[in-house]
């Protein structure tokens, strides 16, 4: 029996890449910025949110959805502790956020009353740089007890990053870590973005990236009013 | 890395357009891969052997076609092709090199038995 070809070139994964682009939608019309904060565990996510809402809220209304493998509340609660909405999304045992599930979340947040919406991924450095979400903005938080040498390691998650923060500054002193090994490898993956070195336990460097997100919500605001809320 | 899950997104992909084509059966399937995706080719092959008993892509070939990353430097504008760890410009040794292709992962075609 003659065979018939079919071309067909769809990308396999375009299935969560649309409900991407529905979230994208949904916050563009909510006058969002929508930032997904990757990291390995431990390297400082919640932190650094925590540093984040308590200098720029309430100036800027910020939400947030927690993303976990268990139905731990754990990062929620210190949010919610602060005064700002989050909802935890418990990915029963998935090591990545997708953007259906994210989708779920966003039905459970006041999103018209909102400037800012931090997603806080799950602690992976390998998944989550698969699964988009349909975020305006990546952050990629490490930290100096990790290591120098993981944007050569782990080269899918450091591409495509638009700000990364280095934390943990304050342990430099006692750990071999080359900060130059380590740039050059982020700088041969994002030629562009930068690298903020920062201690959430100390304070230090925070400003750089408040200042960063700050300015970044801006942008946004400033780019969906010049072309009306739908982009 | 998720090869089932993928592997799914697959078998519903070529089962759509199988069914669009009025396919009797498919078989085979023409994928390329990037080096830099994160996908394994076995694993896929694995789960595809057995989720596709009893669909319309049961006994079908998985043909891989891997592509390399390709590269070009933003300072002297070289492009160049990338089989393993990533690297500098190999002309001007710029770290300021963008990828421009490497972690795809589509389904270019299938064959199928009208």
């Amino acid at each position: 029996m003659t065979e018939t070809h079919v071309p067909i070139v769809e990308n396999i994964l375009s299935a969560n890449d649309r409900l991407a682009e529905q979230n994208r939608t949904v916050f563009d019309e909510a006058g969002i910025l929508a930032i997904n904060i990757m990291a390995s565990p431990g390297a400082g996510k919640t932190s650094v949110i925590l540093q984040t809402v308590q200098a720029l809220s309430p100036q800027l209304r910020i939400g947030v959805v927690e993303g976990d493998t268990t139905a731990v509340t754990i990062d929620a609660d210190k949010v919610k502790q602060a005064g700002i909405p989050a909802v935890q999304i418990n990915t029963g045992g998935s090591c990545h956020l997708d953007a259906s599930m994210l989708r779920e979340a966003l039905s459970q947040l006041p999103l018209e009353h909102l400037d800012l919406l931090i997603v806080e991924n799950v602690g992976n450095l390998v998944c989550p740089a698969a699964f988009k979400l349909g975020t305006h903005a990546n952050v990629l938080i490490s930290s100096v007890p990790e290591g120098d040498d993981k944007p050569y390691k782990y080269p899918r998650i450091y591409r495509g990053i638009d700000v990364f923060i280095l934390n943990k500054m304050d342990l430099l002193p006692y750990l071999e870590f080359n900060m130059d090994y380590f740039s050059k490898g982020v700088e041969i993956l994002n030629p562009q973005s930068p690298i903020l070195p920062i201690s959430c336990r100390t304070g230090a460097g925070v400003h750089l990236w408040l200042e960063w997100i700050a300015r970044r919500v801006q942008v946004q605001q400033s780019r969906l009013a010049a072309h009306g809320s739908i982009s | 890395m998720h090869e089932l899950s993928v592997t799914q997104s697959l078998l519903d992909l070529s089962t759509r357009h199988a069914q669009k084509a009025r396919a009797r059966r498919v078989t085979r399937l023409n994928l390329v891969i990037g080096t830099l995706s994160s996908f394994v080719d076995d694993s896929i092959q694995f789960y595809w052997d057995i989720i596709s008993r009893g669909t319309v892509c049961e006994g079908s070939q998985l043909k891989f076609h891997r592509i390399p990353a390709e590269m070009v430097c933003l300072n002297c504008s070289r492009s160049y092709r990338l089989d393993c760890e990533l690297m500098p410009c190999p002309d001007c040794h710029s770290a300021e090199v963008k990828i421009t292709s490497g972690d795809d992962f589509r389904l270019d075609s299938i064959d199928i038995e009208p």
